[in-house]
């Protein structure tokens, strides 16, 4: 057991680790139920079959027999939102595609998560400078997860669900510090910008993206 | 409403199903394809209009994957914009490079040493069996045999993909051709590399088409369906294996000889039909005759650089003037258009995109299918949507 989870969920008093592992020896398993049900989540995570451009076929080659994505769960790529967990913002998300993929983030069930592969896809990647393309997939929805590369290898697709898992494995089931689906106070929808005249209608989703603010040194 | 007014019903972006009516045909349906769906490889939209489940209206959507492509052409310096090449056909950058590389040769009047037009060869070869390969696992998953050929194809996508990563650095996008050259030479090691996949290519092709070529369920699927004629396929500007697939014999390596292929011994593949079955067929035997180049190109490779010595990669200022440098790619003609006025940068950098203009056909063939026919053919045309949208 992972000493992260041993920190954030500490067993009943009575019971010392030793004596957890030495009831586990003995065919009892003491757990709790967030650790239960987060253990569940991290391992059974299904991504969106939903490609962009080109990092989706480094997401098919995580998918097959060489990389094999299975091994973590993750095998099982559905094609409808209604049935994922886990949206792959896999290319680049131009002004006229960014709407429909906000659409289907919101098409989604709780708990979902959003993996932003690629440069494209973090900041509009090497066609920042274009008129059309989108500037970060995070302007508008919240990303979990980003891997910078042009194409990430898929070795690099696998590290970050790696990374996912652990920050599931780290979510409170209750509390203030409860993940958004678990908290009546909290949003799940993102709003659907609308392709308008010169740009995206609003530009970009103020409750998750704020325009970095320049520092000057104070050297006059 | 009759069905030539259903243009002007077209959903931008709101409800995917529509019913028409329509007093003679009964109800036709229209419905929105993409661009989320799994059958669209990338982001691609088509609106079908169905009676019953025949199609007879198809209307595509392009520009979901716009990436201003050619205008940040015109913004870069020429070399700035190869490593932009590869992201155009993500599966085969290496013919995109060459294209682009041969344009940019043909403006500034910059030979090419013999071995580099060797290794060019070699790695547009590879890379036509990457992306055939690749294409007949993706048309195998359209068809609905879910899974295993696509996992045969990319067992050995991944083999050339890493002599491709150890040549250039990288395993999708190599940025690997230079004007005047490429980039580093091939070692010893890495050339009985490409001859050892070359030697056992054959063996898995046969194991590929033991499990589909013959296969009942796929010739009754693809048989006959999505079929092209000759003078439409001409007139639409189809080039690669679209085209021969109707029995048209075109193939720039032979009607173009650029680069070495005059010297290798191969034949163009026809096909007869130009159905489905036939374009998928026009694959694997262009894949056979791919091989054949390989070994010709890997047992006769010269000696010498790799780069000429007098090229000029910084500060490159080609004189004002134009040209047009085009290859067969594995989806057909491939070519870049530049015009310079002395300058760093172009002035005008124009792509012609093969999947592009075979994508212009998709409604001439699908009309009269059923809507799951209208998959496969789009599976068949093998379209990339960063070279269709650009």
């Amino acid at each position: 057991m992972s000493d992260q989870v041993t920190a954030s969920t500490p067993p009943p008093p009575a019971v010392t680790d030793a004596e957890r592992d030495e009831l586990r020896r003995q065919g009892i398993l003491l757990t709790s139920l967030q650790e239960l049900y987060t253990w569940g989540n991290s391992h059974s995570v299904w991504p969106l079959n939903f490609g962009l451009a080109c990092c989706a076929i480094e997401m098919i080659a995580a998918s097959m027999a060489r990389f094999d994505i299975a091994r973590f769960g993750s095998e099982v790529f559905r094609p409808s939102p209604r049935q994922a967990d886990l949206l792959i913002v896999s290319g680049t998300v131009t002004k006229k595609m960014a709407p429909q993929v906000i659409r289907l983030w919101n098409q989604m069930p709780e708990p979902k998560y959003c993996i932003a592969m690629g440069a494209c896809a973090i900041s509009g990647g090497p066609f920042k400078q274009g008129y059309n393309v989108l500037k970060g997939i995070d302007r508008f929805i919240p990303v979990d997860i980003y891997i910078p590369g042009c194409p990430p290898r898929p070795e690099a697709l696998l590290h970050g669900l790696l990374e996912l898992q652990k920050k599931i494995q780290g979510f409170k089931i209750s509390g203030p510090d409860a993940p958004r689906h678990l908290r009546a106070d909290l949003k799940c929808d993102c709003p659907v910008p609308e392709f308008g005249e010169h740009d995206l209608e609003p530009p970009a989703n103020p409750e998750v993206w704020t325009a970095p603010t320049l520092v000057r040194s104070e050297k006059a | 409403m009759s069905v030539s007014d259903l243009s002007s019903l077209g959903s931008p972006g709101g409800s995917h199903v529509r019913a028409v009516h329509d007093e003679f045909h009964g109800d036709l349906l229209e419905v929105s394809m993409g661009p989320h769906h799994p059958s669209t490889h990338g982001v691609f939209r088509m609106i079908v209009t169905l009676d019953g489940e025949t199609i007879v209206k198809l209307k595509p959507v392009f520009g979901y994957l716009h990436r201003n492509h050619e205008k940040l052409g015109e913004n870069t310096s020429y070399l700035g914009s190869m490593p932009y090449t590869d992201r155009l056909d993500y599966l085969s950058s290496m013919t995109n490079n060459w294209a682009y590389a041969l344009a940019v040769e043909k403006l500034a009047g910059q030979p090419v040493p013999e071995r580099a037009e060797y290794v060019r060869v070699i790695l547009a070869e590879l890379t036509r069996l990457l992306n055939h390969t690749c294409l007949a696992g993706f048309l195998m998953q359209d068809c609905g045999c879910s899974g295993t050929p696509l996992m045969y194809a990319f067992r050995e996508r991944e083999k050339i993909l890493d002599l491709f990563e150890s040549l250039s650095g990288s395993r999708m996008m190599c940025n690997y051709q230079r004007f005047g050259g490429c980039r580093v030479d091939p070692s010893a090691d890495w050339l009985d590399g490409a001859k050892k996949l070359t030697d056992g290519y054959g063996a898995f092709l046969d194991e590929f088409e033991t499990l589909l070529t013959g296969n009942e369920i796929i010739m009754a699927r693809t048989q006959g369906v999505g079929r092209l004629s000759p003078a439409l396929a001409i007139s639409a500007g189809v080039t690669g294996p679209m085209l021969r697939a109707t029995g048209v014999n075109y193939d720039l390596r032979k009607v173009d000889g650029y680069g070495v292929y005059p010297r290798f011994d191969f034949r163009v593949p026809l096909g007869d039909h130009g159905d489905v079955y036939d374009r998928y067929m026009i694959r694997v035997l262009e894949m056979r005759e791919s091989i054949k180049i390989l070994s010709q190109a890997l047992a006769g490779i010269p000696a010498g650089p790799i780069m000429d010595p007098k090229a000029k990669l910084r500060g490159f200022r080609p004189k004002a003037g134009e040209a047009y440098g085009r290859i067969e790619g594995p989806k057909g003609e491939i070519g870049f258009f530049l015009i310079s006025d002395g300058s760093p940068n172009p002035y005008r950098y124009r792509i012609r995109p093969p999947s592009f203009i075979n994508l212009t056909i998709l409604e001439d063939m699908c009309l009269g299918q059923t809507v799951a026919d209208a998959v496969i053919i789009l599976g068949s045309v093998d379209i990339v949507l960063g070279e269709v949208d650009r």
